[in-house]
């Protein structure tokens, strides 16, 4: 079994569309995009109701994760950086991990197998 | 705090300035009781009642428009035209009255006699309407001077600033809305000289708010992303919730400019209602046919087309015209939107000019050609009945309309330019106008990407390509 690797970047929702074009690009086909808050060197905004100020510290964010074993770890990577990097506080970040394994529940395929697309 | 300060202080100069004028019409005798008997009770009532039922017009609208814009922006849009219910209101009392309805300077203005409406009162002005307070026609025409600015806010939707709004919109109101009223209600005003018909506002609401809204959105730009990132209604039940109000207020906008509970309104009321459902129908059927589903936001829109279109035409035209001017518009109107929109690539975010300005013009036209002086003899014939030059006067009218507000729009938001940011930057964009410029949000937890909560696929008007984009739920 190749080695599987998954790979989490954390950014701007309106980063969204732009970065799933460019990993389809390079040939990630498969992803789970979920929206979180979260926060970093960002300090949030104040909204104010009746007068009285919230400060919302935690800052929208949008999570993509996906799984890879064939496309080159740097190359997702790179990509991703491309596209988040906006040079202002709160891109985001890029977590890398190794995984143990993976299975496809319709068919029980295991490992690299289960995250290719048959296709 | 200080700038807390500062308000108050500017509230307080402001009302120091306008009391001289509060209390200067003391002198004018309150109504004596013979005057009661030239006041008719059952016109005034239907007058005050049609008042009540334009005014939920415009939160009407806000609903509209604001179920049609991203969940980010949905505050900000409804605030645009609720706050204008606040603006308008004043400014009518004011000055907008006054410039609208006043005594007549060379047929082009009002002069200042009615300022802070001082010598308007509780008897009637036979000018305008014999058999109701003056105060009822002031009233009854202020919802129609609040609405028509809060037409405009769809073609900018989600990008311009708050301040900016409301500077366009209180300068727009006294130097394009103001005027063109005068010159087509007011005694003199020389549209109404010319034989212009417009019943209900076609040219004074419609023409006027779309075509300076394709102005601003030509001005102001286009979206931060738009064309390439999602760009959902958020939340189309309130958006049919609106259309439904509108449609319900729109009866006492066109039936109550007949300033008289009579057979004249019935009409007005009925033909309103056939324009209204043939659009919806027309419009949801074209679309079927494009598209191949038929929409409820097609319904929706379709049935503001007709309303817009039979406006000029309600008082002047029989029941089964009212049927061809709503089919037709239905349908253009949605071409106008679907196509032409893309076509010309500008951004009209919620179609201000597409339904107001097209559906407007159609219906300001549509009257020169069904106009019929046997359901109202104050009317004239149009081209169907013989009297083609009826055509060319609409014609002129429209014209006329186009022109002075593309003309005014432009140099009105070139001169605010100079003072104020006219449009929120791309990181206010896309924080969305709601925390950018309030500091609230309409929804604890919202979709951060396509303002709508179903994944989807659009099918692009232009090329029949099937794009799919992600959103989040």
């Amino acid at each position: 079994m190749r080695k599987l690797t998954k790979i989490e970047i954390i950014t701007r929702p309106s980063k969204l569309e732009e970065l799933k074009e460019a990993l389809n690009a390079i040939g990630v086909a498969g992803m789970t995009v979920t929206q979180v808050f979260g926060c970093g060197l960002t300090k949030g905004h104040q909204e104010i109701y009746r007068g009285k100020a919230y400060n919302i510290n935690l800052v929208p964010n949008i999570k993509l994760e996906t799984v890879i074993c064939e496309i080159p770890v740097e190359l997702v990577v790179e990509t991703a950086k491309r596209i988040c990097r906006t040079g202002e506080v709160g891109d985001g970040k890029i977590f890398v991990y190794s995984l143990d394994n993976a299975v496809r529940i319709r068919t029980g395929e295991e490992g690299d197998i289960a995250i290719i697309d048959p296709d | 705090m200080k700038k807390g300060w500062t308000i108050l202080i500017l509230c307080l100069l402001f009302s120091a300035i306008i009391l001289p004028v509060a209390f200067a019409d003391e002198a004018t005798p309150v109504a004596a009781v013979a005057d009661a008997a030239k006041v008719d009770t059952g016109d005034t009532a239907f007058v005050l009642v049609s008042a009540a039922l334009v005014m939920l017009m415009t939160p009407g609208l806000a609903f509209f428009y604001g179920g049609m814009v991203r969940t980010k922006n949905a505050l900000s849009t409804i605030m645009q035209s609720f706050i204008i219910v606040g603006l308008i209101s004043v400014q009518w009392v004011l000055l907008g009255y006054t410039l609208a309805f006043g005594p007549d300077v060379n047929h082009l203005i009002g002069n200042l006699d009615w300022l802070g409406l001082v010598g308007v009162g509780m008897d009637p002005n036979a000018d305008y309407a014999a058999t109701i307070p003056h105060y009822a026609f002031v009233v009854f025409q202020a919802m129609f001077a609040v609405i028509t600015p809060a037409l405009i806010t769809g073609s900018f939707a989600e990008r311009m600033k708050f301040p900016a709004f409301v500077i366009f919109t209180l300068v727009w109101a006294t130097l394009v809305y103001d005027p063109v009223a005068h010159w087509v209600w007011g005694t003199g005003g020389w549209l109404r000289e010319l034989g212009v018909l417009d019943f209900a506002g076609g040219t004074v609401v419609h023409i006027l708010s779309g075509v300076s809204g394709l102005v601003v959105a030509l001005m102001i730009g286009k979206r931060r992303g738009y064309g390439r990132d999602i760009m959902l209604p958020h939340h189309l039940p309130m958006t049919v919730l609106g259309a439904a109000l509108l449609w319900f207020g729109w009866f006492g906008f066109n039936a109550g400019s007949a300033l008289s509970a009579n057979g004249l309104a019935a009409l007005a009321f009925l033909v309103t209602n056939t324009a209204a459902a043939a659009a919806a129908l027309s419009w949801t059927l074209t679309e079927w046919f494009v598209h191949g589903k038929p929409t409820v936001l097609g319904a929706a829109s379709g049935c503001v087309a007709g309303l817009v279109a039979i406006t000029p035409a309600s008082g002047f035209v029989t029941p089964l015209s009212s049927i061809i001017i709503g089919l037709v518009s239905g349908s253009l109107c949605f071409f106008a939107v679907s196509i032409a929109k893309a076509k010309l690539g500008y951004d009209d975010a919620l179609d201000a000019f597409g339904v107001h300005g097209v559906g407007g013009t159609w219906g300001a036209l549509a009257t020169g050609l069904f106009a019929t002086s046997a359901v109202n003899p104050a009317g004239a014939d149009g081209l169907f009945y013989g009297n083609g030059a009826q055509f060319f006067i609409q014609f002129e009218g429209v014209a006329v309309s186009w022109v002075f507000a593309a003309v005014m729009t432009f140099i009105i938001l070139k001169g605010i330019g100079l003072f104020v940011t006219l449009r929120a930057d791309d990181k206010e964009e896309i924080v969305g106008l709601d925390i950018s410029e309030h500091g609230e949000r309409g929804y604890a937890y919202q979709d951060l990407v396509g303002g709508s909560a179903i994944p989807f696929a659009v099918q692009s008007a232009q090329d029949e390509q099937v794009v799919a984009k992600t959103t989040l739920a």
